[in-house]
């Protein structure tokens, strides 16, 4: 069912996106740049025609400057301290050797990622939808350090820091934390040393980094370097002001507004990307197209993704891939063959185990997080 | 001659091979320079932006923002000095704002990689 006309609202989600020059970083392929220092690289979209996320290809994020370039492991350690028996300093092979290597397949996606498209614009990276990527991690399991570190009663949260330290000591130094009943309830938080089996590039928190499934990437710390158990919660800047969500059971509040009360982001919620075709492409009359993308979610499980090329009135079922894991990306794929000239807009939506699917409107915050309405592509029949 | 010449070679042969069994603990990148692309548009207050603002971060984090108006950019100026203590005097920084709000102001913004336009 094609239009007669090129649609009008084409232009809302071309947005401010920064359409950033490519730009080759080490260990990286070609990736979208955002900025420089600290660097903000995306990937392109058309990676995500498939389940897993090439290293070279993996996107970049980073909040202060200057960043690790050089890691020296005869000196790097993981130190676990605060409330504990036994602290701890884990060399990379220690982490190796004294803990069970565990194997997840993970999406890991920024809280940001296509924030370019929210309307009315937010300031912040003006990502497109190249903020993420999965990968297959092995590591030590947080739960198994925690427990050779003993937790003394009382443990509440624990920190995460890595090697980023901020060149003024005026700047919030990066740090996450976490509940301890988060990490002994959940056996898949890792402390990764391997990423698809590679060790990690530089820029994605080599030698070890956090793996926090199902949540948003703002948890994962690279380069992680200590772990702290407190006994209360950790107000630092990064977790009290920063990655807030508004206190909604949507996370989301009328567009323009402030959020009367603020809650730290957390779990990813349900999308499909498409990565091909692009929008805007032309396509011939009668012959098969090829729709093909991930969907992923926040560890549910992707049970059906569905495609509309008639604006939503009508959804069939697409393929899916094999299935990874409960935190993977998912691979679907479609055939589609326009029998009418025109224009038309192809839509894609996923469901989770739980039911939950997306939005056919965007839902708006003042950080541009949590996007996840039903994408689509417009495409031109002749 | 041709034995010395090849127990030469055997020895250097050997030489490469320790050397490329010796694991090394280090893994060291090194940063391209910021983008050359993401120049300050000119105007007064330019010098201002480049001295204070560019001490942290590259200047791409300006021009690929949505842009804003006074109030927006002065709040981004606020928290750059109150949460991040750049060194920014009162004086500066009410030139840089007034600077980023005429450069980088809420329609400034146009993408030169409109789908839409590629539509049409």
């Amino acid at each position: 069912m094609p239009f007669l006309h090129p649609l009008q609202d084409s232009a809302e989600r071309d947005a401010i996106l920064a359409g950033g020059p490519l730009v080759r970083y080490p260990e990286k392929a070609n990736l979208i740049l955002l900025t420089s220092r600290p660097p903000q690289l995306e990937t392109p979209l058309h990676y995500f025609d498939r389940a897993i996320t090439p290293n070279e290809a993996f996107y970049v994020r980073y909040h202060i400057f200057p960043i690790p370039t050089r890691v020296d492991l005869a000196t790097w350690r993981l130190r676990v301290g605060g409330l504990v028996e036994r602290p701890l300093e884990l060399s990379l092979d220690d982490l190796k050797t004294k803990f069970p290597p565990t194997r997840l397949v993970a999406v890991n996606q920024c809280s940001g990622n296509g924030r370019g498209y929210f309307e009315p614009h937010v300031f912040g990276g003006q990502w497109s939808n190249g903020a993420m990527g999965n990968a297959e991690w092995v590591g030590a399991r947080l739960q198994d350090i925690l427990r050779a570190a003993g937790i003394k009663p009382g443990a509440a949260e624990a920190t995460f820091n890595g090697l980023d330290e901020p060149a003024a000591p005026s700047v919030p130094d990066f740090v996450k934390s976490l509940t301890v009943q988060h990490l002994m309830e959940d056996p898949d938080v890792l402390v990764a040393y391997q990423m698809n089996g590679a060790e990690l590039p530089m820029l994605n928190g080599f030698p070890a980094r956090l793996v926090v499934p199902g949540w948003y990437a703002t948890y994962w710390v690279k380069h992680l370097s200590e772990i702290m158990v407190l006994d209360h919660a950790f107000e630092g800047f990064w977790m009290a002001k920063a990655y807030r969500i508004p206190d909604t059971p949507c996370g989301c509040v009328e567009p323009g507004s402030t959020p009367a009360r603020s809650v730290s982001i957390q779990r990813m919620n349900v999308r499909a990307i498409i990565a091909t075709p692009k929008n805007g492409a032309r396509v011939a009359l009668a012959r098969p197209v090829t729709l093909k993308g991930v969907a992923f979610d926040g560890g549910y499980g992707i049970t059906q993704v569905e495609f509309s090329d008639d604006r939503g009135a009508t959804w069939r079922r697409v393929e899916l891939g094999p299935d990874f894991g409960r935190y993977s990306f998912r691979e679907w794929s479609a055939l589609w063959i326009p029998k009418t000239p025109g224009y038309y807009r192809l839509m894609v939506r996923a469901t989770n185990r739980a039911g939950e699917s997306q939005p056919i409107e965007p839902l708006w915050n003042p950080g541009g997080y949590l996007r996840n309405v039903i994408e689509r592509v417009d495409l031109t029949v002749a | 001659m041709k034995l010395a010449a090849a127990c030469l070679s055997l020895g250097l042969a050997l030489v490469l091979v320790n050397r490329a069994e010796e694991k090394t603990t280090v893994k060291e990148i090194k940063l391209p320079p910021d983008d050359a692309a993401a120049e300050l548009k000119p105007g007064p207050g330019v010098e201002a932006v480049r001295a204070q603002c560019a001490i942290c971060h590259s200047t791409d984090y300006i021009v690929r923002q949505p842009g804003g108006d006074a109030k927006r950019w002065e709040a981004e100026g606020k928290k750059m000095v109150t949460v991040f203590g750049a060194p920014t005097s009162d004086a500066d920084a009410k030139v840089i704002v007034e600077y980023l709000a005429s450069r980088y102001g809420p329609q400034a913004k146009k993408s030169s990689h409109s789908k839409a336009a590629r539509l049409r």
